[in-house]
């Protein structure tokens, strides 16, 4: 593992609850989102003709009466752009070609002067088609003469880690297999089994999709997004537009501030467009922005999960297998969403150590829209079935729930589900203060008859889910008053990313945070970084800043030794000077030659601008492993692990969940600002319980999303907060991570599911196996219990 | 038809020609580049367009830009004309906000509050941001940055 180098000494800026330096930009209504841009009175609006049907073939398009609208510009359709893209596997076309797959889907774009003419033109476009059967859930799309949703599954190419199964709709089987799972259910005293259902789920990000794109009449495309990914869209830009003739150095984008991610805006979804229609407009910039009700139906959505459990346990509690099979409803195209399959099979097994476990994560092509990444990124989807169904095994056990995962949980040096070591954790610790915290053995009861109080409790873990050679790069530039610029690709996307890489530096160059300005990417002048996903900003592109600012040290140290012969050994940083240990009179401010140098006798000057590189890739990772098995690779950085425990309150008749108290410890190895990690924690609970109390994406029988809106699709307001939430932050370091750091951002929302339907069992004996668990739902089953 | 409105606009006159459908939040920000009002769903439902007519918060996509002729229009940006407000500092103080895309509406939501309620409970400031979504924060930092703000002795 390559070590950290600044870490565990006395830190003046790391572990402080530092202000947000995009704090001021951010409430002063200064920070420009995507559709805050100006782009002038050139500027050209598109519009999307799409699909009406979940499968149909293409016959016709005719576009004639839509040119006739007057301020119509251009329109383009599939045969324009007969290129095929994607992450992980190229599945997808940026506008359908002869067959479209989900309600929704971009068949064609009408380009305009403005908005309500491309919208009115758009719909004056009439496309001729056959339908075909619609496969709408995974039972159907899995039956043995299925309708085949990509007939050319076999020839699409995809990441090696993929193993598609062609003349199916199976786009990737990801088989775990270790130890003995047969031998581990005959030794078993108790096997128990059951299958658990979720939904799909939307991001809602307050902010929806956009995209501006600009190809100038020097050939450069410039495209500006909303978007977590900025490196990524440029590679995949280039990848699909490379029939063109575009090459990398002529691709920018640009990524101002963006209005919430969680995923939603990872990879690449409607920004092809983007890109696309700025080819098919030369000369001109055009714009593309998603209304509410298509950021829900045609970005990523979470994929539903039917998650079939089997856990053997001895008598004793101690789990000895377990054999799941998770089939996931990925939707219509699956190029990121298979990777969200992929990952969560690797660790479906939950933080716990289990000798023999069999595991088949199935990737579904159903004809919803395509799922993907969401906050989670599948452990919230498998948690909901194996935390749920621990609690009903402790209870025909007649074991406290605790007791039964304490006594399971993994700890430093268990063996993962793919033959690596589980790293450094506080998982116990987490186990054992969010028990006391919610006060576990107090049996509490409503003085109001109507009311049943509950308890419940989850683990969770999770690992990044990248490819292995992910990398994050930084440049950091000082200026002439001692203040520093620092660019990175890592995306501020709400979580506080600026303000933490400029604690970093600040550490290293003991130049406070309020004095270094970090911004939001542009690929032309800031340096490489995969994405901001998967929690791993922190600890990879804060690598990367770390040893950049090492790096500027470094030089700052030579010139002082070069200019005026000083002990290189001696010197070090100390409150924006150079000082020295055996010189104690020497201090060398460094605003005094950062830029300018340093001048000796002769009048000459020795130094220049300090700019510092750093550049961070775990290079022990591998995704190599044997395909029926998954033993052998290293996939995974490291996993960050926690408990949570909630105490609800629920009307009996009404069915309605109160929350008067939620714990949450999580082991975030270092907190690099403490105040930042609580509000991912009260910010993801928030999140995770609406996903089991409130949300539930609803669809016809023909696929077509009937709540695509807030009215219908309802998110938590202020109303719907817990009474109190108690934020545990747990360090056990990661030794490789920056001051010991790993992420956080996801593993928030991951046991909120599972966490209230231990609760409402424990209120009121009714287990719930569907998510979400809404008061009617809680009515209807009691009324059935009665 | 176009007609004339004539308004005030964080305390500028503004004299203009719109159409009888021309809503308020485009006008605001697509005609006279205030940006501050952000479009979240265009449909009542996220307050992200939260913009005051007369020292009252309104929907901004859900007015006509007709409708605030002779009117006092104030956005984000009319409320600084010293500064940050003592709301806005503590709003940074706390890491109130992460995306920062709910801020503006929520600003002038808890401006209008304090206006009107200077010591706020709890549940006071939660009834008056329910129409302000947040899919970031969980609103406790929102709120608690409210409470701090006016349980401090001056
Ligand atoms: S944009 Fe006006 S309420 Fe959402
Ligand atoms: S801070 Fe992101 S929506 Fe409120």
């Amino acid at each position: 593992m390559q070590e950290t180098e600044n870490k565990m000494k006395d830190q003046k800026y790391i572990g402080k609850s530092a202000v947000r330096i995009d704090g001021k930009v951010k409430v002063s209504g200064a920070a420009e989102f995507i559709d805050d841009l100006d782009f002038g009175p050139d500027l050209l609006y598109a519009a999307i003709v799409e699909s009406k049907f979940a499968h149909a073939v293409i016959n016709k398009i005719d576009t004639s009466d839509a040119e006739k609208i007057p301020g119509v510009v251009k329109i383009v359709t599939g045969k324009d752009f007969p290129f095929r893209f994607g992450l992980y596997m190229h599945d997808r076309f940026i506008f359908a070609q002869d067959r479209v797959r989900f309600v929704g889907e971009q068949i064609g774009a009408v380009i305009a002067r403005d908005a309500a003419t491309a919208l009115k033109a758009a719909k004056l476009v009439k496309v001729d088609y056959t339908e075909l059967p619609a496969i709408l859930n995974v039972e159907q799309s899995l039956t043995k003469d299925a309708f085949l949703i990509h007939p050319e599954l076999r020839y699409y190419k995809h990441v090696p880690w993929f193993f598609p199964k062609g003349e199916t709709n199976i786009a990737h089987l990801r088989k775990v297999r270790k130890g003995d799972v047969q031998k581990g259910f005959k030794e078993a005293d108790f096997i128990f089994e059951d299958t658990y259902t979720v939904p799909r789920y939307a991001h809602c990000a307050i902010e929806v999709h956009g995209a501006v794109g600009l190809y100038d009449n020097s050939d450069r495309l410039t495209v500006w997004t909303a978007s977590q990914s900025p490196y990524t869209q440029r590679n995949l830009f280039a990848e699909a537009l490379a029939p063109l003739g575009l090459s990398h150095k002529d691709i920018r984008v640009v990524t101002p501030f963006i209005g919430g991610g969680f995923g939603g805006k990872a990879g690449v979804s409607m920004e092809i467009l983007g890109a696309a229609l700025a080819i098919a407009m030369k000369g001109r910039p055009v714009k593309v922005l998603w209304s509410r009700a298509q950021e829900f139906y045609n970005t990523y959505q979470r994929q539903g999960l039917t998650a079939r459990i089997k856990v053997g346990l001895k008598k004793d509690g101690t789990i000895i297998a377990m054999d799941n099979i998770l089939n996931w409803d990925a939707g219509a195209y699956v190029e990121y969403g298979a990777n969200v399959v992929n990952a969560a099979g690797l660790s479906a097994s939950g933080p716990y150590n289990i000798p023999n476990v069999s595991i088949d994560s199935v990737c579904i092509y159903t004809n919803l829209p395509p799922g993907g990444p969401y906050r989670g990124f599948g452990y919230s989807e498998f948690l909901f079935g194996l935390e749920s169904h621990l609690n009903e095994i402790a209870k025909k056990m007649k074991i406290d729930p605790i007791q039964l995962r304490r006594k399971n949980a993994i700890r430093e040096g268990d063996i993962l589900n793919y033959g690596g070591k589980m790293n450094a954790n506080g998982l116990i610790e987490a186990i054992d203060k969010v028990e006391k915290e919610i006060e576990w053995n107090k049996k509490e009861t409503s003085s109001d008859p109507n009311k049943a109080i509950g308890k419940g409790i989850a683990l969770f873990w999770k690992a990044p889910a990248m490819p292995p050679n992910a990398s994050s790069s930084a440049f950091l530039k000082f200026n002439e008053d001692g203040s520093i610029n620092i660019l990175i690709s890592g995306m501020e996307i709400g979580q506080g990313l600026l303000t933490v890489m400029a604690q970093i530096a600040a550490e290293v160059l003991t130049v406070p945070p309020e004095k270094i300005r970090v911004e939001t990417p542009d690929t032309d002048r800031n340096p490489y970084e995969w994405q901001t996903v998967g929690s791993h900003v922190t600890w990879g592109c804060g690598r990367a800043v770390e040893s950049a600012a090492i790096d500027a040290r470094e030089q700052i140290f030579d010139i002082v030794e070069r200019a005026l012969g000083k002990d290189r050994k001696s010197l070090y940083l100390d409150d924006e000077c150079v000082k020295s240990k055996t010189d104690t009179n020497f201090s060398l401010s460094l605003r005094d030659f950062i830029i300018a140098g340093i001048q000796k006798p002769d009048g000459s000057y020795r130094g220049g601008p300090i700019l510092g590189r750093g550049m961070f890739m775990p290079e022990f990772t591998s995704a190599l492993s044997d395909p029926e098995t998954s033993q052998g690779g290293h996939p995974n950085v490291h996993y960050t692990v926690g408990a949570s425990a909630v105490k609800i309150e629920v009307d009996r008749q009404t069915g309605k969940v109160k929350i008067p108290k939620v714990v949450l410890a999580v082991d975030v190895g270092k907190a690099l600002n403490p105040d930042l990690i609580n509000g991912q924690i009260t910010g993801g609970l928030l999140q995770g319980i609406a996903t089991v109390l409130y949300e539930d994406m609803r669809f016809n029988e023909k696929g077509k999303l009937i709540n695509a809106n807030f009215t219908d699709y309802k998110i938590p307001t202020s109303m719907e907060i817990p009474d109190e939430i108690v934020p545990i932050i747990i360090e056990v370091p990661q030794p490789d991570g920056p001051s010991g750091a790993r992420g956080v951002g996801e593993h928030t929302m991951i046991p909120c599911a599972p966490m209230i339907a231990n609760a409402v069992e424990d209120a009121l004996g009714i287990r719930i196996k569907s998510m979400p668990i809404t008061a009617e739902k809680i009515a209807m089953n009691l009324k059935h219990s009665l | 038809m176009r007609q004339e409105i004539q308004f005030k606009l964080n305390g500028e006159a503004i004299a203009l020609e719109v159409n009888p459908n021309e809503v308020l939040l485009e006008v605001l920000r697509d005609r006279l580049g205030v940006k501050s009002p952000k479009c979240g769903c265009d449909k009542g439902d996220c307050g992200t367009c939260t913009v005051m007519i007369n020292g009252k918060t309104i929907r901004s996509c859900l007015v006509l830009a007709i409708e605030v002729d002779g009117q006092e229009v104030v956005t984000l940006e009319g409320l600084m004309d010293s500064g940050l407000t003592p709301l806005q500092k503590s709003f940074i103080e706390h890491n109130s906000f992460q995306c920062g895309f709910c801020a503006p509406g929520m600003i002038l939501s808890a401006t209008e509050l304090l206006a009107k309620n200077h010591k706020p409970n709890k549940h006071e400031i939660q009834e008056a941001l329910s129409g302000n979504l947040c899919r970031c924060t969980g609103y406790s930092p929102i709120i608690n940055a409210i409470t701090d703000l006016t349980t401090k002795k001056k």
